[in-house]
């Protein structure tokens, strides 16, 4: 709640909207207590005051009734109109679009269909349908407009449900022996409520208009009774001799509507919880650099090096260090594996290297990324852009969220090659086709106008595989690209990847938490534990005598096929988070052998040939290891 | 040993398709017929990859979803497919994704309760006592009760599933994929945690995976889906081991183990066959290297096998 009163009151526009309505709200309260003339007393004599006049601040009407008072009851009036028409529309509303949404089947398309038929009409027609049958009056009027906006409510309501409806946790709640009426009102209401919040809102204003609007058209409030609508209606035939008498409800009306829709905006973005995250943020185009210390010198290690790279998220007072100082470097044909659970830094670091973490809010803070010995952090834009996919490509764990849903996968191919070259039609199909082949779709002249859906997971991955390598790239980066796989596509995407490879002379990158994959496919390994590097050697090496125990322990923890039923190892505790690192070893606390010496001050990565383990007390020395 | 759990005859088809009036005009056997018992206190592993139907299955065995045909028995009583509440006693499931399955608007107090308070009708003191005593087995702290699910970590949060599905206090527990979203460090404490709470509560598991290892790792016998249809059926230590029907081989020999040369055991696209349009006789034949003409007109059955496995292959493969 008070996060919620905060992020309200971030939004200027909103709190100036606040304040206008709360000001407007009080007037209304206190207008009983008030020293008012009488709104309904007629004083023929001293009809069409001007403002400002003697015993009449805001004038008087044709009928010489004091405007000011008027104003303030036929506004009290307005308001209770508007708002009881948004909560008996926002009840009802969202209770048919739960019912509709929770059941599905035939009762939705029941309800739904009859809820169509209502949004068919113009509301304007439907509400004076309405007035006419029920005869005129603000209470019918009310009704009408309540009427007229539930289908609104109904059908948005009605989508989130859906949503809610086949969620996990409401299965659970089944399973728990509740009730479908229990479950609509403790599992799925409360996570309703913020929406219809959001639609209240946002159409408050718009009923209090349409409330106003039939007033005007005489079919809501009767005279005497004063409301907006009903004063703007009286004033239309003196609109010319005494403007005043249009202008004063005219522009309550005004500053009531833009005050609740100011309001109603604020509370929408403060609520929806995908504005929430940043959703209207739009990340940059290349991740930010703000290097706090010079480049480090060139080693000229391999294709592409990492050296020391550091890349941050700044979420308000938080900084995370997800890579702390990353060091790695890949050779021309050669598959370099980073294994590491959830959260060690391994995508971040991929990511970093073409700039491709979103800022905000990463921010690269320190390191270089070589490319042939050339420094890419803080190159400009367009030269980063170009070597995208020319130089370094990528591919993702989920192809289906990867290729855009609504274009071909041939087309989407032939963009990849057109952005950074200029293809013609049919050379753009043949480079396409001869793509697919290359990553062994069957039967590829066909599939190129296949739309992603109509592909199977593994086929997709195949179609992202090729998207990497539309431009003969030098370097591809793959980041959990079979996780999402089943096994026996697995097999045949990572036999694709080794060709590719050996055919081609790719270097690889291959990120992934497999121990298995890494035996197959790597020639090296680096293992990542709370954004850096633990251990790095020859993947053989590292598997047949891991140094750091968290490499040991881990390998342990994976059950491997062939060894029959038993007891898993496993490493008590969880894995640092990385805003609030330990001073030393990020491990220690999980580590058996931890002494006291591995809390203090940073632990080096130590190398020896191929090989390096940043651990004071390593499972074998490194130096037994060289010999 | 006596049976916790028998399916008879259990299939699922799910109608596709409308035409104007409302009526299915095609229909896709999620499930074939499957008929499988699962011993008291025994972990029944059951493998398979995405769109076999595992899920299906599962969801029928715990009453959320009603089988188009067959029945479900418990400890040799039928199930009520109308009352959920007795499913809830008896069966209870634990989800793949732990986060998803705790609704983000409860705290874990109020999830927990739920079960205590809806299928065995306890009174507070008496709930508070049994959460409690849960929270012990399953290595949680009992502050944790007054957060909310998006504070804790996967891990966690699979713990607090399991603790739910405790609460029930139901014998049978169907795990559909329990550490598949969580990291492999956290995985082997939550296995662990299950085997514990399996002798613990004298318990009878049937676990859902589509990895290997894990499943082979945690289970007595394990059945092996493919296109809704058990295809082998066998002690844990045997069925990978030594595999007679050749989708269980391709599984094996497609699993990453450390130390094999990297091969694809299957050069051709392997995509599942059509559920709108089945093939007439056995699903894999279409994949299969030894394939003949029957294997494509006849739907083969389960057999014994002399290694104690049973396989639905016309020609089930050798020792190796």
């Amino acid at each position: 709640m008070m996060a919620f009163l905060t992020l309200l009151a971030r939004n200027r526009l909103a709190m100036a909207g606040g304040i206008v309505l709360s000001l407007v709200i009080l007037l209304v309260l206190l207008t009983p207590i008030l020293p008012l003339a009488d709104p309904d007393v007629t004083d023929t004599g001293n009809r069409f005051k001007p403002p400002f006049s003697e015993g009449a601040l805001l004038g008087t009407d044709h009928l010489g009734r004091d405007l000011l008072s008027r104003l303030l009851w036929g506004t009290q009036l307005s308001l209770a109109v508007g708002f009881s028409a948004a909560i008996i529309a926002a009840t009802l509303g969202a209770a048919i679009g739960i019912i509709a949404g929770f059941y599905g089947g035939r009762t939705d398309n029941i309800i739904m269909r009859g809820v169509d038929m209502l949004m068919a009409f113009p509301y304007i027609l439907l509400a004076l349908a309405i007035v006419a049958a029920l005869g005129p009056g603000l209470f019918n009027a009310l009704i009408a407009v309540a009427a007229v906006n539930v289908p609104f409510f109904a059908r948005n309501i009605r989508g989130i449900t859906v949503g809610i409806a086949h969620k996990e946790f409401v299965d659970a709640a089944r399973l728990a022996g509740m009730s479908n009426a229990r479950i609509i009102l403790t599992e799925v209401l409360p996570n309703v409520i913020p929406v219809i919040i959001i639609a209240m809102s946002t159409t408050i204003g718009w009923m209090i208009l349409e409330t106003a609007g039939l007033s005007f058209l005489g079919l809501g409030s009767q005279p005497p009774q004063a409301d907006l609508g009903s004063m703007l209606g009286e004033a239309r035939s003196a609109l010319i001799t005494n403007p005043h008498t249009s202008i004063v409800p005219g522009v309550m009306i005004l500053i009531i509507v833009m005050s609740i829709n100011l309001l109603g905006d604020g509370v929408r973005d403060a609520l929806d919880p995908r504005l929430k995250s940043g959703a209207l943020s739009r990340p940059m185009a290349a991740t930010m650099v703000k290097r706090e210390a010079p480049a480090p010198t060139s080693e000229g290690k391999g294709l592409l090096e990492a050296q020391e790279l550091q890349t941050q998220f700044h979420v308000k007072d938080r900084v995370y260090r997800a890579a702390g100082g990353v060091s790695l470097h890949v050779e021309k044909g050669e598959c370099l594996g980073i294994i590491g659970e959830s959260g060690s830094g391994k995508s971040v670091t991929a990511l970093s290297v073409m700039g491709l973490v979103a800022s905000p809010p990463g921010v690269i803070t320190g390191g270089a990324v070589r490319y042939e010995g050339k420094d890419l952090i803080g190159v400009p834009y367009k030269q980063l852009r170009d070597m995208r996919g020319r130089n370094v490509a990528y591919i993702f764990q989920d192809p289906l969220a990867t290729l855009h849903p609504l274009y071909r996968v041939g087309d989407q191919l032939i963009e990849a090659i057109r952005s950074h070259r200029p293809i013609g039609k049919e050379e753009g199909r043949a480079k396409a086709i001869e793509l697919l082949e290359a990553v062994r779709i069957p039967n590829a002249a066909k599939r190129i106008t296949d739309y992603p859906h109509e592909m199977s997971g593994g086929m997709r991955q195949r179609v992202g595989i090729a998207m990497a390598l539309a431009n003969d790239p030098d370097v591809i980066i793959a980041d959990e690209p079979t996780t999402a796989l089943d096994v026996t596509v697995q097999a045949q995407i990572l036999a694709l990847l080794d060709d590719l490879r050996k055919s081609r002379g790719l270097a690889i990158v291959f990120i992934t938490h497999d121990f298995g994959v890494v035996a197959q496919l790597c020639d090296r390994v680096a293992v990542m534990y709370a954004g850096r590097i633990v251990e790095e050697g020859q993947t053989a090496d590292i598997l047949d005598n891991p140094r750091h125990p968290y490499t040991a322990r881990l390998m342990a923890c994976v059950p491997e096929l062939g060894e029959g039923k038993r007891r898993l190892e496993a490493i008590p505790g969880l894995p640092p988070v990385v805003d609030k690192l330990p001073a030393g070893c990020a491990f220690a606390d999980r580590c058996d052998k931890v002494q006291d010496a591995c809390r203090q001050g940073d632990i080096p990565l130590e190398r020896n040939g191929a090989r390096a383990v940043r651990c004071l007390f390593p499972e074998t020395p490194l130096k037994e290891a060289a010999e | 040993m006596s049976d916790a759990l028998t399916l008879d005859n259990l299939s699922k088809t799910f109608p596709v398709g409308k035409s104007l009036f409302g009526a299915a005009t095609a229909s896709v056997k999620a499930v074939h017929p499957i008929t499988l018992s699962v011993r008291k206190n025994e972990t029944l592993g059951i493998v398979g990859e995405s769109g076999c139907g595992k899920s299906t299955l599962a969801r029928m065995l715990v009453g959320l979803l009603p089988p188009s045909t067959g029945s479900i028995q418990i400890e040799g009583a039928a199930l009520n497919n109308a009352d959920p509440a007795d499913f809830g006693k008896r069966i209870q499931y634990v989800f793949q994704d732990p986060i998803s399955s705790l609704n983000p608007r409860k705290t874990i107090r109020q999830i927990m309760e739920a079960p205590l308070k809806q299928l065995h009708g306890m009174v507070k003191p008496e709930r508070d006592k049994r959460i409690a005593e849960i929270f012990a087995s399953v290595n949680l702290r009992e502050e944790f009760l007054e957060r909310y699910p998006h504070e804790f970590s996967g891990g966690q949060a699979q713990r607090i599933g399991i603790a739910r599905a405790l609460a029930a206090k139901a014998r049978i527990l169907i795990l559909d994929e329990p550490v598949s979203a969580l990291d492999v460090s956290v995985q082997a404490q939550v296995l662990n945690l299950l085997a514990d709470l399996k002798k613990e509560f004298d318990l009878t598991y049937l676990f859902i995976s589509h990895d290997l290892a894990v499943v082979e790792a945690v289970s007595d016998r394990i059945a092996v889906l493919y296109f809704g249809s058990v295809v082998e059926l066998g002690p844990a230590e045997v069925v990978f081991a030594n595999p007679r029907h050749p989708y269980t081989k391709l599984l094996a020999d497609s699993a990453p183990v450390v130390g094999r040369p990297l091969t694809a055991p299957e050069a051709k696209g392997t995509e599942l066959p059509n559920p709108l349009d089945p093939p007439p006789g056995c699903a894999f034949a279409a994949r299969c290297p030894h394939a003949t003409d029957q294997c494509r007109t006849q739907i083969p059955v389960l057999e014994d096998t002399e290694s104690g496995t049973q396989v639905a292959c016309f020609y089930p493969l050798a020792d190796t």
